[in-house]
């Protein structure tokens, strides 16, 4: 009679509490960090990567695909960035499901979705996944950064328990508190996009328990407008793109840090 | 016959429909409103097989609201088109397609933009400065093609329309009496009068 237990998954306790969605959260708190700026002619948004090392073969990365190495930031649609902390394995179950749905807007309306919409559906789901018998909830944490013709640009939050909120800034994972402490007293209404990035790196450095950052820790993703081609443009930073940005920035590794590790 | 105009302008859309309603060789009844309102800034004039006309109209009607009172916002005039396309398209594949010809109009709030979409039962969707239904299409496209402006004000748009009206009452057999004409612009729909 195993299901007598599995089944009783997500029922509240005695004190009104939902375990198994605390215990997500949980979980999400300890993932790598994913920040996300809102500004006022885009979105940017860096994640720590968490599965590094030596002998890992990030080759496919570096030059192929959309850009990112494929373990936080994901390219939902044209219009929207995603950004995920927490169980990978869930995530990319996200993912999928975020860009069928986005593909099926855009059969049936021939327009991109609103970046709100596309939060709302994953959140549907997530939902069901705290109510229903014998599951358990989606250990992830998204971060939306979007663009769409009612709104302009957004950042949405989403957690396991099918919440979601939108956000001038924004951090989830570990250390959040630290960095949304940060982000509150350096966060300005009308900041433009050169300005987030350095703003979103800084914190990064800060919140990150490695002293200097590089492209093996880091995941960097931008979404703006392109005045030419008349729609939103998302940029995911290849590990050399990131490498050059944080030459530009000041927060490169020191060449002697370098042949130490 | 069943004749419908829609004329874009600077941010309005024009759409105007005869009021007859006939079946067989009789005019059942002569002040029909075959155009709606889907929604605050769209509009729709429908034309075709009497009762295929308004059980689309209606289903597209209520499906528009429905999404509307789902999501946050309204459908944009080329969502809401598209989704009229598609759903003619699937109709047109089984057994009983709807008979049913539309010009969709809206007031793109996101863009700021008028907007008009011509559909035909078959499905096919285009994107026009002016459009025409029925056998006053013959009679007003060569007019519109010479006097359409975009940048015309209402007032202009509505005299380019007395005329496609003037020479369809001229030139075509069976002409209708009288026509329904509403615009469609930042402010909304409303009906205005010729």
């Amino acid at each position: 009679m195993a299901r007598r237990y599995d089944s009783r998954t997500t029922i509240f306790s005695p004190e009104g509490r939902l375990y198994q969605i605390e215990y997500a959260m949980e979980a999400i708190s300890h993932a790598g960090t994913v920040l996300g700026v809102l500004a006022k002619d885009g979105v940017v948004l860096a994640a720590e990567k968490r599965v590094t090392g030596k002998l890992l073969d990030l080759s496919g990365a570096k030059d192929g695909g959309y850009g990112g190495s494929g373990e936080k930031m994901f390219l939902l649609n044209s219009n929207v960035i995603g950004g995920v902390a927490g169980i990978t394995s869930d995530a990319n179950s996200l993912v999928n499901y975020a860009r069928t749905t986005a593909q099926r807007h855009l059969l049936m309306y021939n327009d991109d979705i609103p970046v709100e919409l596309l939060a709302q559906r994953l959140c549907d789901l997530k939902q069901g996944y705290t109510q229903y018998g014998g599951l358990r909830p989606f250990g992830v944490s998204l971060l939306y950064a979007g663009y769409d013709p009612h709104y302009k640009f957004q950042l949405y939050h989403s957690d396991p328990s099918g919440n979601y909120s939108g956000w001038k800034a924004t951090c989830i994972g570990a250390n959040n508190g630290t960095a949304q402490s940060l982000l509150k007293q350096e966060y300005k209404d009308d900041i433009l996009v050169k300005d987030a990035i350095g703003l979103v790196l800084r914190i990064m450095s800060k919140t990150m328990d490695s002293t200097t950052l590089g492209s093996e820790k880091l995941e960097f993703a931008v979404l703006t407008y392109d005045e030419e081609a008349k729609a939103p443009k998302a940029k995911i930073y290849k590990p050399g793109e990131i490498d050059a940005l944080l030459q530009a920035e000041g927060l490169a590794k020191k060449e002697d840090d370098e042949m130490k590790s | 016959m069943e004749t419908s105009f829609a004329i874009t302008g600077k941010g309005y859309v024009i759409i105007a429909a005869d009021t007859t309603a006939a079946r067989s060789i009789v005019k059942m009844k002569i002040d029909e409103d075959k155009i709606k309102t889907l929604s605050p800034h769209l509009l729709m004039a429908y034309s075709g097989e009497p009762g295929d006309t308004l059980q689309f109209a209606e289903y597209v009607e209520r499906n528009i609201r429905l999404y509307q009172i789902r999501n946050l916002y309204p459908l944009r005039p080329a969502a809401a088109a598209s989704w009229i396309r598609r759903t003619l398209a699937d109709s047109l594949r089984s057994r009983s397609p709807y008979q049913v010809n539309l010009l969709v109009g809206g007031y793109d709030e996101a863009t700021h933009s008028p907007s008009l979409h011509w559909i035909d039962y078959l499905g096919t969707s285009v994107e026009v400065p002016f459009g025409a239904h029925g056998y006053g299409s013959y009679f007003a496209l060569s007019l519109l093609d010479r006097y359409h402006n975009p940048e015309a004000s209402l007032e202009e748009g509505l005299d380019t329309l007395r005329r496609c009206i003037n020479e369809v009452s001229k030139r075509l057999v069976v002409s209708p009496g009288k026509y329904k004409v509403k615009v469609v612009d930042k402010d909304g729909t409303r009906e205005v009068e010729l």
